[in-house]
């Protein structure tokens, strides 16, 4: 497996060295020039003009979703939003511009990655390491199948999941952290007009949907940190076993080392995907668009901006939709840095890995 | 290739002096584990019994007890190991738990709705001006014809340029070249873009192109597409690579042009992986909600015109039937709990696809 990049080096260099080297054109001896060689000629360079398009087309269209999005947004985001009228109505009434109003949203989708990264992060990283060193091998592939399978389920149903499973199960806990915790912030309630402070009475909290984020981003952590935990050279895991590690300091002293910024970036692309999560965060909790760092509260949990588009979009008239795509626009600069940092961290650490975990992401 | 690292289980200890330290049975695990769940069940049934918080309790419980127990029989080192053990197989049960609960409930709520008719009929709300009625009929024609067309579209666009790209960029491009680094990149970088951003762009895309109003199932074809073609992308790739080098040269050998070898040989070698990695690219696609939500927008009318107007799909319907209840709550969430099983059943149909046709026509070089 480590020997692919050096396969993948020979083809590139070799194979179109060849071709140009000798000319596409098979003559066969004799003068007699074989029939169909010249269809084949123009066939060769049809194929390539075809799939350099295609590679071009790739950078044309995300150029094309940078360009579209700030033509659209431009006016919404240079908009003086207190003396306009349509900016100061319906979804978007109350905020003094543009920025004002996608600070606490920007914010709320940090939020709630955050949570979501802290509560599904340890359990993907052990479930990977269950996978690739606990669990009997010959059940490895079963188990990783059924966690892919996680990775299958459309958005919209573990929305549903949400609303109707994890916002009742999650109340007990609910109540519980806010009577014993509740000094603390994170598990303090809404105050009320006597003093007291209420906590949600229905489950639509960002606890509730940084769960079942935590959930969606599972597969993805678990899949590619599996890959690489497999990769850990055989001997070092070997020599640590021979000088009387037990499993667990043999994963210390092995596998984790060698697999941290796997880990890490892993982690980030996880981050990348709950950034741009919204039918879950839409569905389950019942937002305000505010800096909160309150888990339990109804109407207190920090708005994500992909939430905030998908709830305000069908109401919206033109101007505020451009603001809206306004707030996409930041969504996509965020997670395009998300999704840089991890593909930096991948890219430069381990050439080998880089390779793996595209694999994972693809299949 | 960690095969050959799997310790001994039973023999000597490796760890600690084998002479001296104890050694917990193989059989103690599972028995503090049955003890563990037997003490806390009948504590719970003294307090009211509950599931979760049995299942919970015990799960927390046990960890510690076998840490005590490693501990005093075995040493430290033993106790930590066999923690961390209980601790990532929790872990794995942890996940389980909502892939369980998931279906579970899907198939629950939606196995009621799921007939001929609900597949068959044109759902939604009538009003019948004459005696004043709103009659909601259960159905999903409308968002199974558009589920099926903007996703085909969408196919029909990704397939070639995703599969063109991965021939570029395996096939044509050198590994320094600077264009196949940044090709490779802005894929990586396509993946990772937030999928109600692409729903945005296929909006604004077409507002400035069309004018207002601009909702059609084609726009949310070519936002699936930009979701979609970095998928084809990588998976092509990581196919076509696989295809060994012996392959391509001993075409070459023989003067088979460039064009044909990829055609003949390297496509046809890589033909069922690629297949696989298409139609996994498809059903991740077609479980989309908010890029159609944006680009297509909502409607319980038919409409099976990809080019003009409004258009509803499953996932669509599933989130608009539970947020956007018509009169009758009760019948807009049965039918959002339909479309979301027809969706899970469509995905779980695609992915068997994929299964089957990796296992059945595995390229000869099997390197899976």
């Amino acid at each position: 497996m480590s020997d692919s990049t050096i396969v993948d080096a020979s083809l590139g260099e070799s194979a179109p060295a060849d071709r140009t080297a000798t000319g596409p054109a098979p003559r066969i001896p004799g003068g007699r020039t074989r029939v169909g060689a010249a269809p084949s000629r123009v066939g060769d360079r049809v194929f390539l003009g075809l799939s350099t398009g295609s590679a071009w087309l790739i950078m044309v269209i995300l150029a094309g979703v940078a360009l579209f999005l700030i033509i659209k947004a431009a006016p919404a985001i240079a908009a003086n939003w207190a003396d306009n009228p349509e900016l100061n109505s319906g979804p978007t009434a109350g905020w003094p511009s543009f920025w004002a109003y996608v600070a606490p949203l920007i914010w709320g989708t940090l939020w709630s990655s955050l949570l979501a990264l802290v509560f599904g992060a340890p359990v993907a990283i052990g479930i990977a390491l269950f996978i690739s060193h606990y669990a009997p091998r010959r059940l490895a592939g079963v188990l990783g199948y059924l966690i892919d399978l996680l990775a299958a389920v459309p958005s919209i149903v573990f929305g549903l999941w949400g609303i109707f499973v994890v916002r009742d199960f999650l109340k007990p806990l609910n109540q519980f952290l806010n009577d014993y915790l509740g000094w603390i912030p994170l598990f303090a309630g809404t105050p009320t007009a006597d003093g007291s402070s209420v906590i949600s009475s229905t489950g639509s909290t960002i606890l509730a949907g940084a769960v079942v984020l935590a959930v969606m981003i599972l597969p993805i952590i678990t899949s590619i940190t599996r890959e690489i935990f497999l990769q850990t050279p055989g001997l070092h895991e070997e020599a640590a076993l021979a000088l009387g590690a037990t499993r667990w300091e043999m994963v210390k002293l092995a596998v984790l080392p060698y697999a941290r910024s796997g880990m890490v970036s892993a982690t980030l692309l996880g981050l990348g995907r709950a950034l741009g999560e919204t039918m879950a965060i839409a569905m389950i909790i019942s937002p305000g668009i505010l800096f909160s760092v309150k888990l339990l509260t109804e109407g207190e949990n920090s708005q994500t901006i992909a939430a905030n588009i998908a709830i305000n979009f069908p109401i919206a008239t033109e101007l505020q939709r451009d603001a809206l795509i306004g707030t996409g626009l930041m969504l996509f600069v965020i997670s395009f840095a998300v999704n840089f940092v991890a593909r930096w961290i991948v890219a430069r650490t381990a050439p080998d890995a880089k390779r793996r975990s595209r694999k994972a992401k693809a299949s | 290739m960690t095969t050959a690292s799997a310790p001994p289980r039973q023999g000597p200890s490796l760890s600690g002096n084998s002479l001296r330290a104890g050694r917990l049975p193989r059989w103690a695990e599972p028995v503090v584990l049955l003890a563990v769940a037997a003490v806390v069940a009948i504590a719970f049934l003294l307090i009211g019994f509950s599931l979760t918080g049995w299942v919970i309790v015990t799960a927390i419980l046990y960890v510690v007890a076998i840490g005590v127990v490693s501990a005093l029989v075995e040493n430290r080192r033993k106790a930590t190991d066999r923690v961390v053990r209980a601790l990532v197989t929790i872990a794995f049960l942890l996940a389980m738990l909502p892939l369980v609960s998931t279906l579970w409930t899907v198939i629950a709520n939606g196995i009621g709705q799921l007939n001929w008719d609900f597949i068959s009929q044109t759902g939604g709300a009538r009003f019948d001006p004459e005696t004043l009625e709103v009659t909601t009929t259960p159905g999903a024609l409308q968002a199974v014809v558009g589920t099926l067309e903007i996703t085909g579209i969408a196919a029909i666009i990704s397939i070639p340029i995703g599969l063109l790209t991965a021939i570029y960029l395996v096939e044509y491009s050198r590994p320094n070249q600077p264009v196949r680094r940044i090709v490779t990149f802005l894929v990586d970088v396509m993946t990772g873009i937030p999928s109600i951003v692409a729903g945005l762009f296929a909006f604004s895309l077409f507002t400035l192109l069309v004018g207002p109003k601009a909702f059609s199932g084609f726009s949310a074809s070519i936002a699936l597409c930009v979701l979609m073609i970095p998928i084809v992308v990588r998976s092509s790739e990581e196919m076509l690579r696989l295809v060994p080098d012996e392959l391509r040269e001993a075409s070459y050998a023989l003067g088979v042009t460039k064009s044909r070898t990829i055609t003949k040989v390297v496509l046809r070698t890589a033909l069922a992986g690629l297949v696989t990695g298409i139609v996994l690219a498809i059903a991740r696609v077609v479980g989309e909600t908010a890029p159609i939500f944006i680009a297509a927008s909502f409607t319980d009318n038919f409409n099976a015109n990809p080019f003009n107007g409004p258009m509803q799909t499953l996932p669509v319907l599933a989130y608009t039937g539970y947020k956007f209840p018509g009169q009758d709550i009760a019948a807009s969430n049965a039918s959002a709990w339909g479309a979301a099983l027809l969706l899970v059943i469509l995905v779980v149909i695609f992915n068997l696809i994929a299964r089957l046709v990796a296992r059945f026509f595995a390229p000869k070089t099997g390197r899976r």
